[in-house]
Order: structure tokens, then C-alpha cells, then sequence
């Protein structure tokens, strides 16, 4: 069988599996079904796996996309049931099917950053951040490729952004751009705390809401 | 998740070991609870889950229906600091919650080196230190592991001690510990009837006295505690609980694989080593029972790494069995076995070489001593012969790389014997160029010494540890002889081994030591860079003792010992015998070849060996 496509959520104890580790647990996740990924070729074969946007650690998400490729024929439908007999608590497979799009093609996220505030949210924090964000240009301190610091102008990567005011919470729903550049949701929260040092957060929680590809619709 | 925990979480290293949440973790419905068991490893959890003893007591006791046992690890430094800052107690990976809530909290030390990360768990979870300010039934302060042969260091601290193995005796005092909370018993109480379970010591039913040169006058058992406690033993490993399904962390451990136990004990009986004692007598698994649970835990688990694990797996008599056994299903699937602990035999070079097909991972091996002479003294039946014939095989075979490992300060080690461990490694070297069946890659040879440290339970028990500046002139003596460009060589800080020298043998007024030290910062000892000496010193100073006495001295034949009330079946006498002959260099054959009457049979009803 060809290429293949696993959504899966990862959350709560699970978010602080880290990018290597979680590729080690997926490989081992398969053995214990008795799946045999294919390997690659040459003089160190590793098996054929990858996922299409690294999650930081710490943050959750409802759309992580695992690509893989087997050996044999497995029946998609009933696949992400048998994963999740093997599975660390907090890591669900939710759907498997054949790629529709390469990941390249993966364009935006949606996504949901809560800003915690433990006394209260303060007044009119909701109006500035929108004004914030959807203003001119957002400066802020990023990694680039290279790993070196760099000020980058991350207004443009934001395209959409909502807000909703709860107890204690400011939840900013946000598509921002996934990659070429692609925006970490957290430094929405590093821009208030730069920019609006009065309204920074006690605690910021980011969960990845979905994946989209050019046209706004659903990435596959 | 606790809100305080997800807090302080992206502040520190590795986080993913402070969640739990793995695949094969157990949780319970706490409604259907009434023990609940913190299960404490006073080291990191890289560390902790890495040790096969810890996972099958895991298993043992979370079979028992209405007993949920958790996890508890130290946390490293920067943790540490966070919990602390928050005012978060010490808590468990299963559930969350505080260990100074659970009914037991129980201690698996391995090593005197981790004494102080148990004071501080302890501490953290918000407990008082001594057992005397602990006045409740509830939670009970247990430990055990190879370190509580000698409990005394500890003594104060810990309500009890289990000695030996803890399969059949953990459920025992569980059970005892039910009864005790459903009939509203007092801790008192509670520890008198403890100490009638097998294994079961007690330190606070003991009262000792001293002479006035520091050694132990009496010993006396009170309240009608036994007068030895001796160890507790698995009879019959095929019939003993094996953790074919265990907990897969999500994270990167140190022995991060299946680890199959061929075998307990050990039939060499090398006079320096505690395990070699006190595991006895030999207990091996069936071949059969062996590749099953190798086969079970692959696929329950998805590892790819197998290691057959003992103290000296090349003595399990059905190795070759055992690994024709499992080869066609590891090569399946994909699984790499490896065999840690090899003698340095011709079997065992063919065994690895079969095994290792194409992975030329670096070789260990143990000599210990630099002459035949003392490796005649101190029982470590292997000739230059054997180990040069294993290099042989080795660099024919294309392995490059080979680690040597020797202890100095032996008891009768003279500079010749030191000496003559740089002339092994010379001659390793010889060995390569003769026979490498590749020398392009380049010879590296390691050869790493560590200080003697006399222990409890061995022929050496009685031997002083030689001094500081006599150690540290043998180190140099030996670095000196050593002038090939591919040995390199390392040897141990002295610091640690001269703490461990103290604490092995040490009597139960290091209590006020131990605490003295971990108030003023020792912690995590087991690491390097958290351990300082001078802590150490500093609080010896003030409680008035002297660190020479337990590490330096010599005892006498009728020294009463602080841990002489345990006993692991091996008799004093067998012991001291063992030591007059490592005087005269006489070898003691192993126990497979003929029984030395040591003592341990009398746990196997009298007869260790049958085939
Ligand atoms: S072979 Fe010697 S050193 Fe190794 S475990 Fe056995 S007795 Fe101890
Ligand atoms: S009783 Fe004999 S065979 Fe058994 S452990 Fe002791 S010396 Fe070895």
C-alpha cells in the first residue's frame, strides 16, 4: 500500500511529548498492531514516517497529521480504532485516509490561544488586542530558518483573527499562515506582552484547531 | 491535568517526565481502592524506569485488586525549584496526587548514593523526616532494594525495611497494612506485627549500644522483634510474576527496551560484590517461559530492542537455546537482541558475534584486577588467556572499540598489580595490530578504574578502604604506566567512592548525618554535578563523628557489624573463610562446579543445585 494520512489529536498530558519522542511512540504504536511501516532505502533504513507540522511541546491541537507509508494492505476505516488500543493517554487517531494534497500545500491554521488572566481579564484588554493584531505591522523577535533571532513583521501571517471574552479568559481564534513563513500561534501572546505589557496573560494556552489548505477549505 | 502543575511545566527540561500518561500506565477508580501505594524511586525517572525490579513490583502490586500503585521519581534540579517556588507537594504520575496522601509510601534504593534524593522526596512531599515525627499509621514509610542489607544509615527515617526480594513480600505487608487500617490499629502496633512477616526489619524495635571507641557494644530487639530478619527469596522464577506488558514511557529512558531476566543470582562469587552474595542462591527461568515472554513483550510493546539481563548472563545454561530460540522472531520483527554482562570467554565471543550481525557496538569487559595473582584473591576466575583470546576474536571479527574495567585498592593490591593493568591494555593493543581484520577504522581502548569500596555481605566487609592519597598515588601510578596513543584512561572521582565507602558500612548515627547534609544541599549525590563532598565533611564535623571510622578502618573477626541482625543465608564464617583464602590467593570454585557450603541452600530447603 502507497502513502497514508493519520489525523490525530494530541492534548492534555500527551502536549508535552516532544517532536522526537512522539515519532518514536508512533513507530511503536504500529508494532504493536503488527503494522510494518516501510523503510526507507540505503545503509541506515528508518522507517518512512513524518508529520506534516512539528507541534510545540506544550501546545495541543485536534488536527496533527502523521504521514506514513506500509508494506501490506490495511484497512483505513478500521485503522485509527486499532492505534488507539495502543496509545498514550491524551493521543487519539481520529481519521486515516490516502493524501489528498502534499503537505506543501498545507496553507493556514486555525487555531485558539487563551490568554489566562488569573484576578480577571482587564477592561477593554479585548478592543486593544484586536486593534493590536489588526493593525499595521506587529514586530516581534522570531526564529528563522537558520535558528538566529530575527525581527520579523508577523502581521501579514495573521488572517483572521476573533476574539471572545470568558471568566478569567480572552480566547483569541485566529487563522494564521502555516508555513513559507509559518506563525507559532504563542507569539500572538508574545506581541501582547511586548506591545501591551499592562494586558500580559499569567498563562497562555494554544490548541491547534485545523489545517487548511490555499482556499480556506479543510486540508487532506 | 492540576492547573499549578501546567503552570510551571514549559519552565523545565524534559517535562514529559513529570506527566504520566503512558501507554500502559495503571489507573484505577480510587472508589475502588483502600491502598493506595506510592511507589518512589529516589532518582531520575530516566533512571527509574529503567530498572526491571521497580516494573515487576509495579505489576505485582497493582494485580492486587483494591491496590493502586503509582509512580513517584525525584525530580531533577530546575523541577525541584519550581515545586517548591509554587508550593507544589510531591506528587504521583498516575493520579496527580500528593504522596503524603497515600496510605504507604514505599522506597526501591539500589544504591547508598541516593540516600539523601529519598530525604528530600520525603521533604517535598511535605513529610517530616524521622519516622519518630511521623506518629500516624498513615502514610507508612517503607524501603527496600539491595542498599537496605545495610538499612542503618536510613534507620531513623524509614518506619521499615523489606529485605530481599519483594514479590511475595510487598503483598504480605499490604495486606497486613488493610487489616491494620480497617481495624483502626496504631503505628505501633501496626510495626509489631510487621515484623513478623518474613523479611520484614524494623529498625525502632532495635536498640543499640556502643563502646566507647565508637564500635557497636549490643544490638537488642525489643517488643519481641525477631533476632535476625533474614532475606526473602523468589523460589521458583518460572512461577514468579515477569512484566510481559509495562509501561512504554513517551519519552527517551536509559534502558529504553524489553528486558528479559534469565536469571537471579549469580554461581561466581567474586569476593568484592554485594549482588554476587546476596542474590544467592542461582535461580534461572525456563528457556521456554523466556522466549513466551520475550515474544509477549515485543508485541505488546513495539521495542526493538531486547536484552537478556542477569548478573552474569553468560552462565544462564540455556543461552544458546534461548537465543535460537528467539532469533527467527526477532529478525520478524525487527527486534535486536543483546547481551549485556558477558564474560570474557570463547562462548560467549561466538554468541555475540552471532547476535551482533553487522552492529559493532562497543565491547565491555571486567577484569578488575591488574595480575592473575590478585584476580586469584578476589575470586575473579578469568586468565589473561581467556581475555586474550576474546580480544582475539573480537578485532578477527572486526570490533574496534573495547572497554576494561578494574577496580584499585583491592584489598592486598600492590603496585605491581596496578601496574599490570596497564600492561593488559598493552597488550590489547598487540592484539590488534596482530589480528584487526580492519585496521583503518583505528583501535580505541577505555580503560576505566573505579575505588574499592568494601561492602556489606562480602568476603571484604571487614577490609578498611585505602586512603585518599594512597588511591589517588595509584591513579597516577597508573597513568603514568600507560603511554599507548589508543588507551584512553578514566578513572572515578574519589570523592563519591569515599562517601559510598562510608555509607555501605555505616551505623545508624549517620542518620543525623545524612540529615545534617541534605539540609545543606545534598540532594541528588548519585549525579555528579549535584554532588559536593564537602557538604559531607562539613556535617560530619558537626555531629561529632569521623568519616575515617567507617571508611578507613579495618574491623575486627568479632565486631558486632550494624546490619548483623539481617542475613541473606550467607554465613559469617563462609565469609571470613572467604577472606582468609583471597589472602593466599586460592581460588573458590563456582557454586555450578562444587557447592562451598556458603549457606544460601538453607532458602532452597538445603540443595541449590539440582542439574
Ligand atoms: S560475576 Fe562476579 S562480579 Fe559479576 S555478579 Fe557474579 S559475583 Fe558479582
Ligand atoms: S549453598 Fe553452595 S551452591 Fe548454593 S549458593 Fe552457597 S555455595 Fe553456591
Amino acid at each position: 500500500m502507497g502513502k497514508l494520512r493519520l489525523f490525530f489529536v494530541k492534548e492534555g498530558r500527551a502536549a508535552y511529548i516532544s517532536h522526537l519522542d512522539l515519532l518514536r511512540t508512533f513507530q511503536r504504536v504500529f508494532l504493536r498492531e503488527g503494522i510494518v511501516l516501510r523503510h526507507s532505502q540505503g545503509f541506515h533504513p528508518h522507517p518512512i514516517i513524518s508529520f506534516a507540522m512539528p507541534l510545540p511541546v506544550g501546545q495541543e491541537s485536534d488536527c496533527e497529521i502523521l504521514d506514513f507509508e506500509t508494506n501490506g494492505d490495511i484497512d483505513t476505516a478500521a485503522l485509527p480504532a486499532r492505534l488507539n488500543s495502543g496509545m498514550p493517554e491524551g493521543i487519539a487517531a481520529l481519521a486515516c485516509a490516502e493524501p489528498v494534497l502534499p503537505v506543501r500545500e498545507l496553507a493556514a491554521l486555525s487555531c485558539k490561544v487563551d490568554l489566562l488572566y488569573d484576578s480577571c481579564v482587564p477592561s477593554g484588554a479585548a478592543e486593544k488586542i484586536a486593534a493590536l493584531l489588526g493593525g499595521g505591522s506587529v514586530v516581534i523577535q522570531k526564529r528563522t530558518k537558520h535558528k538566529s533571532l530575527a525581527d520579523v513583521d508577523i502581521r501579514p501571517m495573521i488572517r483572521d483573527l476573533r476574539l471572545e471574552e470568558a471568566p478569567g479568559v480572552l480566547r483569541l481564534y485566529a487563522v494564521v499562515s502555516a508555513q513559507n513563513p509559518g506563525l507559532n500561534p504563542a507569539l500572538l501572546a508574545a506581541a501582547v506582552e511586548k506591545y501591551l505589557p499592562e494586558l500580559s496573560p499569567d498563562f497562555v494556552r494554544v490548541r491547534r484547531l485545523a489545517v487548511l489548505d490555499g482556499s480556506g477549505a479543510s486540508f487532506r | 491535568m492540576d492547573r499549578r502543575l501546567e503552570r510551571i511545566l514549559p519552565k523545565v527540561q524534559k517535562p514529559a517526565r513529570y506527566v504520566g500518561g503512558e501507554y500502559n500506565a495503571v489507573m484505577k477508580d480510587k472508589a475502588d481502592v483502600d491502598v493506595r501505594f506510592a511507589f518512589c524511586f529516589p532518582d531520575t525517572y530516566e533512571i527509574g524506569m529503567s530498572n526491571l525490579g521497580f516494573r515487576i513490583l509495579y505489576g505485582v502490586m497493582n494485580d492486587m485488586p483494591g491496590v493502586w500503585c503509582e509512580r513517584v521519581f525525584a525530580p531533577w534540579t530546575d523541577m525541584e525549584a519550581e515545586l517548591r517556588g509554587n508550593g507544589i507537594p510531591l506528587f504521583a504520575l498516575e493520579s496527580g496526587d500528593s504522596v503524603a496522601d497515600f496510605d504507604i509510601i514505599g522506597f526501591s534504593v539500589g544504591y547508598e548514593m541516593a540516600y539523601t534524593a529519598m530525604l528530600n522526596m520525603l521533604d517535598l512531599a511535605g513529610l517530616p523526616l524521622r519516622s519518630a515525627d511521623r506518629p500516624g499509621l498513615s502514610p507508612l514509610v517503607v524501603a527496600g532494594g539491595t542498599a537496605m542489607y545495610n538499612a542503618e544509615p536510613v534507620a531513623d527515617f524509614i518506619d521499615l525495611a523489606l529485605i530481599g526480594e519483594g514479590e511475595d513480600q510487598l503483598p504480605e505487608l499490604i495486606e497486613l497494612y488493610r487489616r491494620a487500617k480497617k481495624e483502626g490499629w496504631d503505628k505501633p502496633r501496626f510495626l509489631r506485627a510487621a515484623c513478623r512477616i518474613g523479611g520484614v526489619y524494623v529498625p525502632s524495635l532495635y536498640d543499640v549500644t556502643y563502646h566507647k571507641d565508637g564500635t557497636i557494644a549490643a544490638i537488642t530487639p525489643l517488643d519481641g522483634a525477631p533476632e535476625r530478619v533474614y532475606k526473602r527469596v523468589v523460589h521458583d522464577m518460572d512461577k514468579s510474576y515477569y512484566p510481559a506488558r509495562t509501561i512504554v514511557p513517551s519519552t527517551e529512558i536509559v534502558h529504553d527496551r524489553v528486558t528479559l531476566e534469565v536469571f537471579r543470582g549469580c554461581i561466581r562469587g567474586c569476593r568484592f560484590c554485594q549482588a554476587g552474595y546476596v542474590y544467592r542462591p542461582v535461580r534461572n527461568r525456563s528457556v521456554d517461559q523466556l522466549i513466551q515472554y520475550g515474544q509477549e513483550a515485543v508485541r505488546d510493546s513495539g521495542y526493538q530492542e531486547m536484552t537478556l539481563a542477569s548478573l552474569s548472563t553468560s552462565d544462564y545454561p540455556g543461552l544458546v537455546r534461548l537465543c535460537d530460540g528467539l532469533s527467527a522472531f526477532c529478525e520478524d520483527h525487527h527486534v535486536n537482541l543483546s547481551l549485556p554482562s558477558l564474560r570474557a570467554d570463547n562462548f560467549s565471543m561466538e554468541l555475540m558475534q552471532r547476535l551482533q550481525n553487522g552492529r559493532k557496538a562497543g565491547l565491555t569487559f571486567a577484569p578488575e584486577a591488574g595480575t592473575q595473582r590478585l584476580r586469584d584473591a578476589i575470586n575473579k576466575n578469568v586468565t589473561e588467556d581467556e581475555l586474550t583470546e576474546s580480544l582475539k576474536t573480537a578485532f578477527s571479527g572486526g570490533w574496534n572499540s573495547v572497554k576494561l574495567y578494574f577496580m584499585l585498592g583491592l584489598p592486598t593490591e600492590t603496585d605491581e598489580d596496578v601496574l599490570g593493568i596497564a600492561e593488559i591494555a598493552k597488550h590489547a593493543v598487540h592484539t590488534w595490530r596482530e589480528y584487526a581484520s580492519n585496521k583503518n577504522r583505528g583501535l580505541r581502548i577505555t580503560v576505566s578504574t573505579s575505588w574499592f569500596v568494601p561492602k556489606p555481605f562480602t568476603a571484604f566487609q571487614w577490609e578498611a578502604q585505602i586512603s585518599r592519597e594512597e588511591y589517588e598515588r595509584r591513579v597516577k601510578l597508573l597513568r603514568e604506566a600507560i603511554t599507548a596513543k589508543a588507551v584512553t584512561y578514566n578513572w572515578h572521582d574519589g570523592d563519591t567512592s569515599f562517601l559510598e565507602a562510608i555509607l555501605a558500612r555505616g551505623d545508624r548515627r549517620l542518620c543525623k548525618v545524612l540529615e545534617t547534609a541534605f539540609r545543606k544541599g545534598a540532594k541528588l549525590d548519585a549525579w555528579s554535578d549535584c554532588f559536593d563532598l564537602n557538604r559531607w565533611l562539613e556535617a560530619f564535623a558537626e555531629c561529632g563523628l569521623d568519616p575515617a571510622f567507617y571508611a578507613n578502618r579495618e574491623r575486627s573477626r568479632d565486631e558486632i557489624m550494624p546490619w548483623s541482625v539481617i542475613s541473606c543465608y550467607v554465613s559469617d564464617q563462609y565469609l571470613w573463610h572467604q577472606r582468609e583464602l583471597a589472602y593466599r590467593s586460592v581460588t573458590t570454585p563456582d557454586c555450578r562446579t562444587q557447592c562451598g557450603g556458603c549457606g544460601a541452600s538453607c532458602v532452597e530447603g538445603g540443595e541449590c543445585y539440582r542439574g
